[in-house]
């Protein structure tokens, strides 16, 4: 009880405009799921904020697109998605922002993700990061990134 | 290689995707085949998933651990006193499980009248392979806990008497190893080493063991490959190899490759080998090209 008082209190941040209200969490950009590059190189290879921004969009939108994931994404907030999502890449990519979103075991617990589901939403990626022109290696080091989190995701 | 070989090893391929799609795994939720490309690495020699010459802790095919996928390949390896040709298939069982299968035939050329064996002797074998992965994932997870397997390769060498003459102790054999793999995504490097118990005389073509005993030794296997870009790997492999028959050396081989995947369902690897000296016929550098084929 205490600790859903406190969670409660945690959540500072009323629901921006046009997003569904979702269960209070604590705030932390720890929930970003690791650890920010350090440096401007790879904030740089991919083209700062503005390119971290249009990689999303890519992503979410080739990603609901898809014909292999595309149904994961039916009746979710995507406006949070793609705030939150924004958010947590330029967390990791030293872009200084603040990570609000929820951890990535909580965000994606009830979604039945599979591993075939995680490869194709990363193909999604690397063709988002291709089509910005991010270096392969770079493109590469950013997954790094996220291959530490498939546990999180991947529940089935 | 002439041109009637070329078209042999095309027509083998064909009739190996033919064999191994016809299954009903082909058709896993109507979406066959989940993982990255080029993550369900090449064949080795001896029909397991690997490099060209070391096998990986990979497990065949593009199916993740929800489903059962497979591959098939065809290889030449061509040196100045030989020629090799392997070809084979695989299953991988939710990217747990592998079993493999694979033909290995060495044209003994003008070797095999030195040997008495007869110019153009070919010795074939059969090599019989299953691999269990039992933890980690190579692309996933902890960049600091690789995909471990275990694995055995029991090979069947076909020309016992062959085997024999040159003072091999038996026609069959066994190897054991164990594998880690790993695509260390931050650097783009791909690290593998295998640790095999083996008697394989020249990787069994020549019997296993010597007549003064059983023989088996440890031996040491190493990857090194570095990711250009989605569709290319390029990088070196080394093996160690035992050196139990007297009438003639056994080298270390080593290799530098390139892997490209052309689709999901095609990669061609072709290398550089050093393989030493075989059966007294010395410094076997050549050429190794491999097409595979996997869903
Ligand atoms: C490592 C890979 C992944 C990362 C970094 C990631 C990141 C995120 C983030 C930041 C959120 C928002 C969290 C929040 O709303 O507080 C989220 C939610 C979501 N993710 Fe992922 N995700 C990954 C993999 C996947 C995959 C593979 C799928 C499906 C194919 C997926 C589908 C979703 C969906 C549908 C939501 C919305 C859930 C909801 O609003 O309740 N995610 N993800």
């Amino acid at each position: 009880m205490l600790v859903l008082a406190l969670l409660a209190l945690l959540q500072t941040a009323p629901t921006p405009p046009g997003e569904d209200p979702v269960a209070p969490y604590a705030m932390s950009d720890a929930n970003a799921g690791g650890r920010p590059f350090k440096g401007v190189a790879m904030l740089e290879a991919f083209n700062g904020v503005a390119g971290i921004d249009r990689i999303v969009d890519d992503l979410v939108t080739t990603s609901q697109a898809d014909a292999r994931i595309g149904d994961i994404f039916k009746g979710q907030d995507m406006i949070r998605l793609r705030r939150t999502l924004r958010e947590q890449f330029c967390v990791l990519l030293n872009g200084g922002c603040r990570y609000t979103g929820r951890d990535m075991a909580t965000a994606h617990k009830n979604l039945g993700i599979q591993a075939k589901d995680m490869n194709a939403l990363v193909e999604n990626l690397q063709a988002a990061m291709r089509r910005e022109g991010v270096s392969f290696p770079a493109q590469n080091a950013f997954l790094g990134k996220l291959a530490v989190m498939k546990p999180d995701v991947v529940t089935r | 290689m002439s041109p009637s070989t070329v078209a042999g090893c095309i027509a083998k391929l064909v009739v190996a995707i033919t064999v191994v799609t016809a299954s009903p795994a082909a058709a896993h939720e109507g979406r066959a085949g989940g993982k990255l490309m080029l993550t369900n690495g090449v064949t080795t020699i001896e029909g397991s998933s690997g490099g060209g010459i070391s096998t990986w802790a990979l497990i065949a095919g593009n199916e993740t651990v929800d489903g059962i996928g497979g591959s098939a390949h065809v290889s030449v390896i061509l040196l100045p006193d030989y020629r090799w040709e392997s070809h084979g298939a695989a299953i991988g069982i939710h990217d747990r499980l592998e079993l493999s299968y694979a033909r290995q035939n060495l044209d003994t050329r003008d070797v095999g009248a030195k040997l008495g064996i007869g110019r153009g002797y070919t010795l074939n074998q059969d090599v019989f392979g299953a691999k269990l992965r039992v933890v980690g994932d190579a692309v996933y997870g902890s960049p600091y806990l690789p995909q471990i397997a275990i694995g055995a390769q029991y090979k069947h060498n076909l020309d016992p008497q062959v085997v024999a003459a040159v003072g091999g102790r038996n026609a069959s054999g066994t190897d054991i190893y164990v594998a880690a793999t790993k695509l260390l995504l931050r650097q783009s490097i791909l690290l593998g080493t295998t640790i095999r118990y083996t008697k394989a005389n020249q990787n069994g073509l020549l019997g296993f063991g010597d007549d003064r005993g059983g023989n088996r030794t440890v031996q040491v296997e190493g990857t090194l490959g570095y990711q250009i870009a989605r569709q290319l790997v390029v990088g070196a492999e080394y093996r160690s190899k035992p050196d139990n028959l007297r009438f003639a050396r056994e080298n270390d081989w080593k290799t530098a490759y390139a892997a490209y995947a052309i689709s999901k369902n095609l990669t061609a690897t072709a290398a550089y080998v050093d393989l030493g000296s075989i059966a007294t016929a010395e410094r076997q550098r050549g050429g190794f090209l491999s097409l595979q084929t996997a869903f």
